[in-house]
């Protein structure tokens, strides 16, 4: 077991395209730490370079205190968990999870002994002697584990080991990989595109994009304290939703009302000398039905046409559209809209998506008038990206 | 449209038959000229009158034939293991590594696939006449894993290319060397398309006949198809043919029996390095 | 720099994969090299003297004096036009031949494993041996199917009717391989697509010639170069066939008999040099026209 610290670490391939700029990040001794970002981030190509599969072009690596640039994967001590799993489809589940020791000269008793106990903690006693061509994928993701749990290595690395499985079984293996590094207390980075996995799972998440760390911090951190457009957008789900704002008179002026803003965030806006455009972010829970509010509550009000209404029990997401509603614009946004896809799939007009209380009685096709508690909203520079209402810079990185 | 699909089958079999009837007929033609006996092999008869074993029995007791097909089996096989060795080791490194000078390799062995072997012929004979090497075993082997090699490059590079790379990955971060990635790990995966390589090698090897004509000069380096060529007889009196058509069983049954015991395999390996590239 | 930088920071692992690359490629490239490249260019040299087998003291340099010798000589120009005679024809046949052949092995379903494998029989058969059965075969005498000519015929004593059946040979053999190359690109034509041209109304004519053709394209160019190539240095269907007699000598017999029949190196080399740039002709005629995707040039970069 051991830390992981990246000083200055860089990806530059040969053609001179960058893929990793500049990455700080101490991932301390038993830390689950996740990376997570839209494809193409420079997130798997940091795990690759911490496991030595791929070189860093500049920066330092320590793990353990020692500085393992130069070194093989071999002389890393680290596991991998693959995506494809990359079992050895010619040897059986016990051989796949003693290979690594069997390469490091172990005792073959001891190989034995510590290959049984891993199946038992996975439930994979009774496969030990088959082959992985004969496992299910939720086998076959255990046996990867496996492999990596026997070996009692410095650190695990994961790269996206739950995507190949159905969205049930990712649940489960999810709260089993928690429950595992909880109890071994090993040193873990996890790559994950999938926000979910990443807000569940880890100590601390790692926010990138373009081959840039954009923000570190416990997952509520991030949720609450959003350093830019680009890490509110893509942390949560449903995602936050954007308005364009100007402010005038103290007032935001958005398309559903003037929103009122609080002496703090007015003193902060002033100081960051911020534009007259500005773009709001507010997340579902911040709208309620205003028929389940106290009349008297601080916040705006506004009416708008009830597009879609999911109701998943527990809650429900309504969807709300209004004539002459637009779309705020950013260079972030439309690259997390190009990720998720939803660039295409436009279906015309702007979209407000609210987290409603299950009393709630809006119809589709309806009108309803909506409550919004301003307490948690965030203003963004549309240019920049940069979050204005954030009270402290300094507390990222924990 | 039941009646139109029956139709559509008596076509294929139709087909089918035909395409079985052409690949077959010079096989069964030569098969019959060995089973002749001497008096009716000029009766121009599809199928043999007198059947006999005589044109085997004649072609065994010869060292003409026995000592050529030793030559043949003996070349083959060393020509084939050393090909297939040293075409896996290339084959790994274009597939798996990244290094400096891979295309050099690719076209070199793109150039030798096209090369003309008789433009090698003429230098060859005088350079193997220096070296001592003309008519021996080892310089038909030479030419022979020569020319093999880009067949047994390409077909293992696209065999090799089929394995997951993150197992390499996977093998190196358990701990491996990548000499040790490769022979743990590849390598078993690799066999059956090592196998299938070694079998299309050694029927070229062992169809050759430019070489083993020209540079050889006594028995002791000429294979079967250049001792047939120059075949006499078993005794003065009869005629070659027979004797031909026997020797010519010898050397063509035991390939069929193999190609046809791994057609699978050998269409894969014919058919991978081609369209993969 | 950045190219310097990145080659001085090598890691450990990165330098041990390079230096492995080389080690597993070198004995491969040096037997290639010293087997071909190294004769090649002997042979170049060789093709400048007089150098005549029988004489070997007077050997002597005399420039381009073979080559002058050879490309002055009938029948450099007479096996040259039977090689390209029999290559062109031999290979458009065995394209056509293998197309049909490749259809039936990929839509006939009842007895599919009989065919292929009886496919293969000619693919494994020793080319002489093959040979020595059509010479049987067409022989007055011997051959069932010269009985069945008009008494006296003796087709591999003319030169049409000789030349005629070495293409015959020749597409025998190798007509399956080219079948299953294209096998192997029909494949790669999805059946969704043929379904789809369907519904859009194609025949099924214009569905081969319109969808099927155009998408297995490579597979077509890199069979024909292959087979082009392989075809224009035809030597063994016509050393057993016919040796060359009656106007039916490729340029390979050509070269061979330079060499010993008439044991004169200097000008066999220069035809071996010849029939050497013949070839490279070809395929970069090929690449260039077609753009016939030599195999491994697509992954030369990776």
């Amino acid at each position: 077991m051991a830390e992981i610290v990246l000083e200055g670490i860089t990806k530059r391939y040969p053609d001179g395209a960058v893929a990793v700029r500049d990455v700080d990040l101490t991932v301390a001794d038993g830390e689950f730490v996740i990376l997570v970002g839209p494809s193409g981030c420079g997130k798997s190509t940091t795990l690759n370079m911490i496991a030595g599969l791929e070189d860093i072009s500049e920066g330092t690596l320590r793990i353990g205190g020692q500085v393992v640039n130069d070194k093989a994967p071999k002389d890393r001590d680290i596991a991998m968990v693959f995506q494809s799993y990359a079992l050895y489809p010619h040897m059986s589940v016990r051989e796949n999870m003693g290979f690594a020791l069997r390469l490091a000269k172990t005792d073959k008793a001891v190989i034995r002994e510590k290959v049984e106990e891993a199946a038992r903690i996975l439930d994979l006693t009774e496969h030990l002697d088959r082959r992985p061509a004969n496992l299910s994928g939720g086998q076959r993701q255990r046996v990867a584990m496996g492999r990596a749990l026997v070996r009692a290595p410095k650190a695990f690395l994961m790269d996206e080991p739950l995507s190949n499985l159905d969205a049930k079984l990712r649940v489960q293996m999810r709260t089993q990989i928690s429950r595992l590094q909880q109890r071994l207390g090993t040193t873990t980075v996890y790559v994950t595109h999938d926000q979910t996995e990443a807000m569940t799972l880890g100590d601390r998440v790692v926010v990138m994009r373009g081959g840039v760390v954009q923000q570190v911090g416990t997952p509520q951190h991030l949720y609450d304290q959003p350093r830019n457009l680009f890490v509110a957008g893509f942390i949560g789900s449903p995602a936050m939703n954007f308005l364009h704002a100007t402010l005038e008179e103290g007032l935001l002026r958005t398309a559903v009302g003037d929103l009122p803003v609080d002496a703090g965030l007015r003193g902060r806006l002033e100081r960051a000398d911020a534009p007259r455009d500005l773009i709001v972010g507010l997340r579902p829970e911040a709208f309620e039905d205003a028929a389940l509010v106290d009349p008297d509550l601080p916040g705006a009000r506004f009416t708008a046409t009830v597009d879609v209404v999911e109701s998943l029990g527990s809650d429900v997401y309504a969807h709300f559209t209004e004539e002459g509603w637009e779309p705020a614009t950013s260079a972030d946004l439309a690259e997390l809209a190009a990720d998720s896809g939803t660039a295409e799939a436009g279906g015309g007009g702007h979209q407000i998506i609210t987290r409603l209380g299950t009393t709630t009685r809006v119809r589709e096709g309806g009108r309803a008038e909506l409550y919004v508690d301003t307490s948690g909203m965030h203003v963004f520079d549309p240019r920049s990206g940069a979050n204005l209402t954030r009270r402290e810079a300094a507390a990222d990185g924990r | 449209m039941a009646r139109a699909g029956k139709r559509h089958a008596a076509g294929w079999a139709v087909a089918n038959v035909v395409v079985v009837a052409y690949a077959l007929f010079p096989v069964w033609w030569i098969a019959a000229l060995s089973f002749k006996d001497p008096t009716t092999l000029t009766d121009g008869n599809f199928v043999p009158v007198k059947w006999t074993w005589d044109n085997y029995r004649g072609i065994f007791e010869t060292a003409e034939f026995t000592r050529a097909l030793v030559n043949s089996i003996g070349i083959a096989l060393i020509a084939t293991v050393i090909a297939v060795a040293l075409g896996t080791m290339a084959a790994y490194a274009v597939a798996r590594l990244r290094f400096p000078g891979k295309r050099l390799l690719i076209g070199l062995s793109l150039l030798i696939a096209m090369f003309p072997p008789i433009s090698l012929v003429s230098p060859l004979f005088d350079i193997e006449r220096a070296l001592g090497l003309f008519d021996t075993w080892p310089g038909l082997i030479l030419p022979y894993m020569t020319f093999s090699l880009p067949l047994a490059i390409y077909t293992l590079s696209a065999f090799f290319r089929e394995i997951p790379w993150d197992l390499e990955k996977a093998a190196k971060v358990d701990g491996a060397t990548p000499a040790q990635a490769f022979r743990l790990v590849i390598a078993p995966l690799a066999a059956p398309g090592v196998f299938t390589t070694a079998i299309l090698v050694f029927i070229f090897c062992w169809n050759d006949f430019l070489f083993a004509i020209s540079l050889t000069s006594t028995q002791s380096a000429r294979t079967v198809p250049a001792a047939i060529a120059f075949f006499t007889g078993s005794s003065q009196f009869q005629q070659p043919a027979g004797s031909i058509a026997a020797a010519a069983m010898v050397i063509t049954v035991p390939i069929i029996v193999f190609v046809l015991l791994f057609q699978r395999r050998i269409v894969a390996g014919l058919t991978s390095g081609a369209v993969k590239g | 720099m950045p190219g310097a930088a990145a080659a001085a920071r090598l890691s450990a692992g990165a330098r041990q994969e390079r230096r492995l690359g080389w080690l597993l490629c070198a004995p491969a490239v040096l037997v290639m090299a010293a087997v071909t490249a190294y004769p090649i260019g002997y042979a170049v040299y060789l093709s400048l003297q007089r150098y005549d087998l029988r004489f070997p003291d007077r050997a002597e340099f005399v420039g381009l004096g073979n080559y002058a010798a050879v490309l002055s000589s009938p029948f450099w120009w007479e096996a040259f036009g039977v090689t390209l005679f029999i290559t062109v024809v031999s290979v458009t046949v065995e394209l056509v031949l293998g197309m049909a052949l490749a259809m039936v092995m990929h839509r006939t379903v009842l007895g599919r494993g009989t065919v292929r494998t009886a496919v293969l029989v000619p693919y494994g058969i020793v080319t002489v041996v093959a040979a020595f059965s059509w010479q049987y075969a067409w022989t007055p005498g011997t051959g069932y199917l010269a009985a069945l000519l008009p008494a006296g015929e003796a087709p591999l004593t003319e030169q049409w009717p000789a030349l005629g059946l070495i293409i015959l040979a020749e597409v025998w053999k190798t007509t399956p391989f080219m079948a299953l190359l294209l096998l192997a690109g029909l494949a790669l034509v999805p059946e969704e697509t043929l379904r789809a041209a369907m519904v859009d109304g194609a025949g099924g004519w214009q569905r081969f010639v319109r969808v099927t053709l155009p998408l297995m394209k490579p597979a077509v160019l890199v069979a024909l170069l292959f087979r082009t190539l392989d075809a224009f240095r035809v030597f063994d269907s016509v050393f057993v066939l016919t040796a060359g007699a009656h106007g039916t000598g490729s340029v390979s017999i050509l070269g061979y008999d330079n060499l010993f029949t008439a044991l004169n190196l200097g000008i066999g080399s220069a035809v071996s040099v010849l029939i050497f740039l013949c070839v490279a002709l070809i395929a970069f005629a090929f690449v260039r026209l077609f753009g016939a995707a030599a195999p491994g040039s697509g992954e030369g970069g990776r």
